[in-house]
């Protein structure tokens, strides 16, 4: 057998569609050498009991995620546009359907 | 990690000036720090406080992120040394229903322990570094795996017992501080109880069969009681991290809490199952059912390694670990060669 150098098999972060109509929604992570693997150690790690019709797995390194720090100013630009929201308007009492 | 987790190095080259221009400089990167460190541990006692959620990238005093990391790698470890004693019976099952119901059971305690390290994985360990610790015996596991599996009985034992002790354990877990450690048992605890209730049924059956098979059922019973037990840890008074990992959400109830609550859980289903408790103290106070002594010794004796079995399993779980090298060398290997031939033929 050729070489193979010993390193550690990459984490995958896995999601998964519970059923139709419902979007796929992260539900952990798992170690496996290439894409094939991944799902299915998924498949066996994550739907032993029919939790899921479909899995995306991608490599953790290849997602780019928002500064950790999760209240960063980031996001301020939506924190005073109160507007954006239907309760931002005052509706005559009267008013049906609005 | 995420690949921009670790942020743009710190820029060391600039000259920040020479003399007292750079001490001044110096003095307030220093104010800075510890203005952003007493922010960031004021964010923190506010997220334990609200009973909000401590995620994988937030700020967290180190000794928090410590606390997890041993206590959800102890739990993983305890998930995956507890196949042995399980995975005993399997060629031995009475019916091919007990066998793949056993065969499931098994396969959940792998499952477990995956969904675990993965959650200890996001506090920036790797699941490699953790199997290394438990191999080399710096990290532990749940003591009860110390204890042989001798009959069939034993599987309902385990199930009813050792699985119901964990979902005491475990249920107040749903509610940790920490998210990914939450979540993963969450999942956990939903499959737990197929595990319990298998026992049960075990027990059950036995306990209603021969009278050899009713007396395989109680002495099943009587061996795994105390062990069980003591899951729940020392007593209130001699649990030194308790009150520091309740202060954070990490735990819900104390040791003897949970404890009474499993016996109070525990003995009328054994009355259900025609099976007693071997503790001549047992008794009924109007709200509780008391306990007699635990043998405290015999748990610390057993902690430190002088169980009946704790170099058995310590022995599989490293032969495996070995014995499995070339699996996972072989994968590496294959995936290799197709990341090699996938660049070739876009070279081509």
């Amino acid at each position: 057998m050729t070489e193979v150098p010993r390193k550690e098999w990459p984490l995958w972060e896995v999601f998964v569609r519970p059923r139709r109509g419902l979007s796929h929604q992260h539900v952990g992570s798992l170690h496996a050498p290439d894409a094939p693997m991944a799902l299915r150690n998924a498949r066996d790690l994550y739907t032993r009991r029919g939790e899921g019709v479909s899995i995306w797995v991608v490599p953790a390194a290849e997602i780019t995620a928002s500064s950790p720090d999760e209240k960063d100013p980031f996001f301020d630009p939506a924190a005073d546009k109160v507007y954006r929201h239907p309760t931002f308007y005052e509706i005559p009492a009267e008013v049906r359907h609005l | 990690m995420y690949r921009n987790d670790v942020g743009p190095p710190v820029d060391q080259g600039a000259d920040p000036g020479a003399g007292s221009d750079r001490q001044a400089e110096f003095d307030r990167q220093a104010e800075f720090d510890r203005q952003a460190e007493f922010d960031r541990q004021a964010e923190f006692d506010r997220l334990i406080g609200a009973d909000e959620r401590v995620e994988p990238r937030d700020w967290m005093p180190d000794a928090y992120r410590k606390t997890l990391i041993r206590q959800i790698a102890q739990h993983a470890h305890s998930e995956i040394i507890g196949m042995q004693p399980e995975g005993n019976w399997i060629t031995r099952a009475p019916s091919l229903r007990r066998k793949a119901i056993l065969m499931a059971k098994v396969q959940d305690e792998a499952g477990h322990g995956l969904y675990l390290y993965s959650a200890a994985e996001t506090l920036g360990v790797d699941r490699a570094e953790l199997l290394d610790l438990l191999h080399c015996g710096a990290q532990k596991y749940s003591s009860i795996f110390n204890y042989p599996t001798l009959t069939w009985a034993d599987m309902g034992a385990i199930g009813w017992l050792v699985d119901g002790a964990a979902i005491v354990n475990q249920v107040p877990l749903c509610r940790c501080s920490y998210g990914p450690y939450a979540r993963a048992m969450v999942r956990i605890c939903k499959e737990e109880s197929f595990h319990q209730r298998q026992g049960f049924e075990i027990l059950f059956t036995l306990s209603r069969g021969t009278p050899e098979q009713h007396a395989m059922a109680q002495d099943a019973v009587d061996r795994w009681w105390w062990p069980s037990l003591m899951m729940f840890g020392p007593p209130d008074d001699a649990s030194p991290n308790s009150a520091r990992s309740m202060a954070w959400g990490i735990k819900r109830h104390s040791n003897d809490e949970l404890r009474q609550r499993f016996v109070d859980m525990t003995v009328p289903q054994a009355e259900v199952l025609g099976l007693t408790v071997p503790d001549a103290d047992l008794h009924w106070d109007g709200e509780h059912w008391r306990f007699g002594g635990i043998d405290w010794d015999e748990f610390y004796a057993v902690l430190k390694g002088n169980g009946p079995c704790n170099a058995q399993r310590m022995d599989h779980r490293r032969r495996a670990h070995d014995e499995g090298a070339w699996v996972r060398d072989a994968a590496s290997a294959y995936a290799a060669k197709q990341a090699a031939r996938a660049e070739q033929g876009a070279a081509a």
